[in-house]
């Protein structure tokens, strides 16, 4: 047939590589690499004199207790996880109007006591809450005060403000174990 | 037909390939970029938890590794949760000798920055965890990072 004794004319190749260089963008902005996250924590050093004799009040400490069911008991009071949150808010923006909560936010204290046999999963969780329960404060008081979150703050000195407004003390305990492993 | 017959004999002409090359670095830099290379073999299992407030960690150079959960091979060593150093699966009792021979690798500067991520499975009780940070205190490694994953609301 007459089509086949023509020759195929030769297909225009010179923009190809801008096409494989448009796709080879397209990946490197949409896919992530598997940058490693995680809850950052601050451990304590490790010193050999017995702790200072508490000076804080016990109003001052918001006690949160996770036992070996995963249960969680926020003052002595059973409560569940998705509380949790708004509750360490309260406490740390409590200013002494609720007498059962801190009388300020730069004495307020958070203490975590878990258990043994608490599931890591329960601990991380919890761990969140009252992480997020901080961020939460900050960002506000932040917003308040300098019109932007505290993550977008620039200068030393506006941080170490909301630092010392709201800082983080989030103690601690050594587990109990009562549940077993 | 005549369609088939007839090309025998008149040669089709060839096909540039010279945006080949393009492709192929491209796939080669897609890889490169996506994957991770698999520095280590994993002997436990580790389903992470899910957290929402999670950071990102800035230095991979920066980083010790720990990983804890149910070994792979359930059938031989069990369903007890186990502590993972590099490729060897360890104690306790071995995590300060490690996080000294890893910090006496690095610059005497990075010391201090030095993280540990800590990979464990959601479903290891807190004791195992508590040790190891007791172990880490006791070597001055006081940065750690529960490693999660970002809680995108999901579930």
């Amino acid at each position: 047939m007459a089509r086949n004794s023509r020759s195929i004319p030769e297909v225009n190749a010179g923009s190809m590589a801008d096409i494989a260089f448009l796709l080879l963008v397209f990946f490197l902005v949409t896919t992530t690499m598997d940058i490693p996250t995680g809850l950052q924590v601050a451990l304590p050093p490790i010193t050999n004199e017995p702790p200072p004799e508490s000076q804080q009040r016990k109003r001052e400490v918001l006690e949160v207790l996770v036992n070996a069911s995963d249960q969680l008991l926020v003052e002595q009071k059973w409560m569940t996880i998705d509380k949790l949150r708004q509750k360490t808010i309260d406490h740390l923006t409590n200013e002494g109007k609720d007498p059962t909560l801190s009388t300020t936010s730069t004495k307020a204290i958070v203490s975590l006591k878990n258990d043994r046999g608490t599931s890591y999963d329960m601990y991380v969780q919890v761990y969140n809450e009252l992480t997020a329960a901080y961020t939460i404060v900050r960002n506000e008081y932040s917003q308040q005060t300098f019109g932007k979150p505290y993550n977008k703050l620039r200068q030393k000195a506006q941080i170490d403000e909301v630092k010392k407004k709201y800082p983080k003390k989030l103690s601690e305990a050594e587990p109990v174990n009562k549940g077993g492993n | 037909m005549s369609k088939f017959k007839n090309n025998k004999g008149k040669s089709l002409p060839a096909i540039n390939t010279s945006a080949l090359p393009d492709i192929v670095f491209m796939l080669l830099f897609f890889f490169m970029v996506a994957t991770k290379m698999r520095d280590r073999e994993m002997k436990v299992k580790t389903l992470l938890p899910k957290a929402t407030e999670v950071e990102k960690l800035e230095k991979k150079s920066r980083l010790h590794y720990i990983f804890v959960g149910p070994p792979l091979q359930s059938d031989i060593y069990g369903t007890t949760p186990r502590i993972q150093l590099d490729d060897k699966f360890a104690t306790v009792d071995d995590i300060q000798d490690y996080i000294t021979l890893k910090n006496s690798e690095k610059d005497e500067k990075e010391v201090p920055y030095m993280t540990t991520s800590l990979k464990a499975d959601k479903t290891v009780k807190m004791g195992i965890i508590t040790d190891i940070k007791q172990e880490l205190r006791e070597v001055n490694a006081l940065k750690l990072s529960y490693t999660a994953s970002k809680d995108i609301g999901d579930d």
